[in-house]
């Protein structure tokens, strides 16, 4: 019960994100997911360092230090690209004109509370712009293993961990599932290829209903 | 002080290291990043930074720790976490002569401790209080000798605002120009906010991400 890679989960991403749409990419898996758009893609990848319109992530070995994403990664720019400044970044992210982010995640409740940046045990974490994408973008995707490294569940009752924010998150795309934050609880709604949704469940420690037109992922 | 940039891009690494030769001791350092493929790090070799606000400086994991990390966790540093968007509004407060800013991000997080919950229209904001500091340390792209600034691609970032924020600014840039051969349009930060500028040949910056 593998499930999907890490590129596959940002592949099945991908998948979720239409022509027009402006689209933040947290760091980690969502930042795969620049390279898994078609080439001809019309969505508008925003860099809260101040890019709108930036393409793949850069492989030919060059760096600019002034072109990055915000995970430190050299960039490319597509036609049509803009530059702004922290406040205006963040006024369109709060301010609701950012449609989708896809962010990591450690841990995710059953009303879609989010916690993605510390780990009290290990003594840090960090905030970046993670709190200011969940409550400010239209739509929120987390990209994620659906189990810690020692098999625990991700997907609880309630979160541990210190929150994100609130009842932000819209959808889950992990390495077994894709399931949806609905009004009344989790909704699964597609299993990774070799993965039953039993499977998923026994992963899965909040309650989760199968959707009417559950179906195995196309990728 | 406020230190401009975002991980490698717009970063005043030259007065960083200006700074570090000088040996300035006991400073609160206002900043996005500190030990993430920036060079503020190194003003840490000798413990000169005391007390730190920032949105990234400590990792979630324990791989691999910058100096910054390693005196936090040993207690000699001491840290203000802020989210990113609620750092800039809050410098951008302090310049701009407000007293605070109204955001949602924060609530029901510990960043909510301490702070006033305010409503607006029915809609609960937390209050977040303006930053300003002695001096700026910001970099760009082209300057003229009036002080007028020209950023370059994603080197903006925090500049512009840490610019507005400080009593003494002192910009970090690659050119210098005559005063009139900067295009007006093109100008990012007028010459008004600028008190000194420095010019200086780039820093080879590592890529090393987040």
């Amino acid at each position: 019960m593998a499930g999907l890679t890490r590129e596959l989960i940002a592949l099945r991403v991908a998948r979720e994100l239409r022509d027009g749409m402006v689209v933040n990419l947290g760091i980690g898996i969502p930042t795969l997911v620049s390279n898994y758009l078609p080439p001809d893609h019309g969505v508008l990848l925003q860099a809260e360092n101040g890019i709108l319109g930036y393409g793949a992530i850069r492989e030919d070995g060059g760096f600019d230090p002034d072109l990055i994403n915000a995970g430190g990664q050299p960039i490319v720019l597509r036609p049509g690209a803009s530059f702004f400044h922290t406040s205006d970044s963040f006024g369109m992210i709060r301010g609701g004109h950012v449609d989708a982010a896809v962010l990591g995640a450690l841990e995710v409740s059953a009303r879609g509370d989010l916690a993605n940046w510390s780990i009290p045990e290990r003594g840090g974490g960090s905030i970046g712009g993670g709190m200011d994408l969940a409550v400010g973008v239209r739509r929120l995707i987390v990209a994620m293993e659906h189990t810690t490294h020692d098999g625990r569940p991700r997907i609880l009752e309630r979160c541990g961990y210190p929150l994100t924010a609130r009842a932000c998150v819209d959808l889950l795309v992990t390495n077994l599932a894709v399931i949806e934050v609905a009004a009344d609880g989790l909704l699964l709604r597609e299993v990774a290829p070799g993965v039953t949704p039993e499977e998923v469940e026994a992963a899965t420690a909040a309650p989760l209903r199968r959707a009417p037109d559950l179906r195995e992922m196309a990728l | 002080m406020m230190v401009g940039g975002f991980v490698s891009a717009g970063t005043p690494t030259n007065l960083i290291h200006a700074l570090k030769r000088r040996g300035t001791r006991g400073l609160t350092a206002i900043a996005n990043n500190i030990g993430f493929g920036d060079q503020l790090d190194v003003l840490c070799e000798q413990g000169q930074i005391a007390h730190m606000i920032a949105s990234f400086a400590i990792r979630a994991s324990t791989s691999k720790w910058s100096r910054f990390e390693e005196q936090y966790h040993r207690g000699e540093v001491t840290l203000e976490l802020v989210p990113q968007g609620t750092l800039v509004e809050r410098i951008r407060a302090g310049g701009a002569g407000l007293g605070g800013v109204l955001t949602r991000t924060g609530l029901d997080t510990v960043v909510e401790e301490g702070k006033r919950r305010i409503e607006v229209r029915g809609v609960d904001y937390l209050l977040e209080t303006p930053l300003r500091a002695d001096v700026a340390l910001i970099q760009a792209h082209r300057a003229d000798r009036l002080g007028n600034l020209v950023y370059r691609a994603s080197g903006r970032n925090f500049n512009p605002l840490m610019a507005t924020a400080a009593d003494l600014v002192i910009a970090e840039v690659s050119e210098i120009v005559e005063t009139g051969e900067l295009d007006p349009e093109t100008v990012g930060t007028p010459a008004v906010y600028v008190d000194r500028i420095v010019r200086c040949d780039p820093v080879e910056v590592r890529l090393e991400g987040l």
